[in-house]
């Protein structure tokens, strides 16, 4: 691989995918503490709202700390450079939401749907290109679906108006061979001037080296948290991948040594618990199952007495996808269910 | 005696309806309406002895009176309903409204469709799918005691969604929130929907979590959900409670599964039988206060 000079988009997600393994609790100021260091260290594009999008303040997904407004509204005018973005996942948030954001002074929108269903994105996608906004289609659990099917949903978000495309490795499912062969479907079948992103998680620690093998088939914009603070075992370590690609020679604009301080100094204290691939998020990873289910399988593993790991490999059975909250109960007690009967019929 | 309807839009939704209305002990499908006269649903009308006709609702405003027809459902697209419900309207033919237009008043038949008949309302609407699903589940624990929160979560079979509801996802999340707070009487309503692709396409699935103000009467709540079930299953007999409720500090949680009858649409569309269940259902209590003389029905506006 030969970066020498070419140009990456660095996208730090700590302050919406973090959101996750925080259970939604970041405060107003750590936001703009982190933002803020965020901002110096150089990263040109910060992602800020509730984990699970604009409106995702739910029962389902969880009350966060604050509104996505009041985020928004406290971390946009301390930016110097940095430009923030918000997450929106048609069938939680609304046009209404997006509007707002802009409001706010959101500068990127990116609008997710599952792999398959890009044309729910329609109306947000559109209204953003209207509003002159940076419009990304965001494409979720892309490791379901072959090259050519995704080709064939992200063409649509292009058509809506999307000037960015994402494949989004949901799961951290994907291995690098896969994520070049769908980036390069991707870059191959799409305009020229489509830019095009690459999300990962790091549930098999393939958070860099997908990473790589994104920008080498075509991706200019990289998402990744500082210290990995993201779903299921994190996000592609942003600091690590920083380095990385510095060694490579390419250009992101981020000074990496000020952002392993935020990572070290500012993130790390912060968490909840440690980010690492414990055997639940490994089990995502392996099986395919969408990061975010990782905290609520704990929970509902502690209420009811059924093994986290059990409830994941279930979910993943059941071609459970992004924003099944509601079925991690829902399994955990069929579950219980089925160990009763089975313990029933063999009394 | 049978009370006469016409069936507006002969897609998926009329069709299935027209299945079921053909069983229906008080109301008679007399018309269907489409727009495209190569439409499987229209040819299905035909050979079920209907009349119809590919030229919209202005097609049949000729024999309203001497087809005697007294209640018409919408199954077309928000953006034309208006104007169908008031040529209708005019003519004392009362609509039932399928799609997202909501212009007259939402019904979930097991919750206040009496009070709408009792109103004598010419226009009623029949909310989202995932309103007709959960919105019973709401108003069950909301009449045990108040609810400041109501939440759904409607998980349909990509398969079954169709190119309106996707084109504008916003129009479920936003009345069927307004339904789990109107209709259901939670304080505050909010709704999510999931499209999920697997194969072979799930089930409706929904989940309905209810936020008390005071600690849930267990009991109470056991007994109301369960009755409201089966009132449910009057009318959907594939409506069932998987799981719960699931009570945790002031939540209430419902978990529960939608299949259909396979009229004309497949069983797992559970969420379009509903609505078309739903649908019939209204019209046979207003058919039934029809034929009883209890409400008559009167020519609106012009």
């Amino acid at each position: 691989m030969n970066f020498e000079g070419m140009k990456v988009t660095l996208h730090d997600m700590c302050l919406r995918d973090g959101m996750h393994s925080m259970r939604h609790q970041i405060s107003v100021e750590q936001m703009v503490a982190l933002a803020t260091a965020l901002d110096e260290a150089g990263v040109p594009l910060i992602e800020v709202t509730h984990g699970d999008g604009l409106g995702g303040a739910s029962v389902n997904y969880g009350f966060p700390a604050a509104s996505d407004e009041e985020y928004l509204r406290a971390v946009i005018p301390h930016m110097r450079n940095a430009k923030v973005s918000a997450l929106l996942l048609p069938g939680i948030g609304t046009v209404d939401h997006l509007r707002m954001a802009l409001d706010c002074g959101v500068h990127t929108i990116r609008v997710a749907t599952h792999c398959t269903e890009a044309d729910v994105s329609e109306q947000h996608i559109t209204l953003a290109r209207k509003l002159e906004m940076d419009t990304v289609g965001f494409l979720m659990m892309a490791h379901m679906i072959e090259p050519a099917d995704l080709l064939e949903q992200a063409r649509l978000m292009e058509s809506y108006g999307a000037n960015c495309i994402y494949c989004t490795d949901s799961a951290g499912y994907m291995l690098p061979d896969e994520v070049k062969s769908k980036l390069g479907t991707l870059r191959d079948g799409l305009k020229a001037e489509t830019e095009l992103g690459f999300h990962g998680h790091h549930n098999m620690a393939m958070g860099v080296a997908n990473s790589l093998a994104a920008v080498d088939a075509g991706a200019t914009r990289i998402d990744g948290s500082v210290a990995g603070l993201g779903a299921g075992a994190g996000n592609t370590p942003l600091e690590v991948f920083a380095a990385v690609l510095d060694r490579m020679g390419a250009d992101t604009g981020v000074d990496v040594f000020k952002l392993m301080d935020v990572a070290e100094d500012v993130v790390v204290p912060m968490m909840q618990q440690q980010v690492r691939i414990d055997r639940d998020s490994l089990i995502l990873g392996y099986a395919g199952v969408y990061s975010s289910f990782l905290l609520h399988a704990k929970r509902a593993s502690r209420k009811h007495g059924v093994p986290s790991s059990d409830i994941l490999v279930e979910l993943g059975k059941r071609n459970t996808i992004g924003g099944q909250e509601d079925m991690i109960e829902d399994v955990a007690l069929d579950l219980l269910k089925r160990r009763r009967t089975g313990s029933a019929q063999t009394a | 005696m049978k009370v006469n309807a016409a069936l507006i839009g002969s897609g998926n939704i009329g069709t299935d309806l027209m299945y079921k209305a053909l069983r229906s002990e008080w109301v008679n499908p007399v018309w269907m309406v489409g727009i495209d006269p190569e439409s499987d649903g229209l040819a299905k009308a035909r050979e079920a002895g209907l009349k119809t006709t590919h030229e919209g609702v202005d097609g049949i405003l000729d024999d309203i009176e001497r087809d005697r027809i007294q209640i018409a459902f919408d199954a077309t697209s928000a953006y034309v309903h208006a104007e169908n419900s008031r040529k209708m309207n005019a003519r004392g033919v009362m609509m039932i409204d399928l799609t997202p237009a909501a212009i007259g008043p939402y019904c979930v038949p097991v919750v206040n469709l009496k009070e709408h008949v009792g109103k004598e309302e010419m226009n009623v609407n029949m909310v989202t799918c995932g309103g007709q699903a959960t919105i019973p589940m709401v108003a069950a624990v909301s009449r045990v005691q108040p609810v400041e929160y109501g939440e759904i979560v409607a998980t349909v079979a990509s398969k079954s969604a169709g190119p309106g509801t996707r084109k504008n996802i916003d129009e479920f999340t936003r009345t069927t929130a307004n339904g789990v707070s109107e209709v259901g009487g939670a304080a505050k309503g909010k709704a999510i929907i999931i499209l999920n692709p697997a194969e072979p396409p799930l089930i409706m699935r929904d989940t309905v979590h209810c936020l008390t103000t005071e600690k849930p009467d267990e009991d109470a709540i056991r007994e109301s959900v369960n009755s409201m079930i089966e009132e449910v299953q009057k009318y959907v007999p594939g409506y069932r409670l998987v799981n719960g409720p699931v009570f945790d500090g002031n939540r209430v949680s419902m978990f529960l599964q939608v299949q259909g009858l396979g009229d004309y649409l497949p069983k797992y569309a559970g969420n379009l039988d509903i609505m078309t269940a739903a649908a019939l259902r209204t019209a046979e209590l207003f058919a039934e206060e029809i034929d009883s003389g209890t409400i008559q029905l009167r020519a609106v506006g012009t």
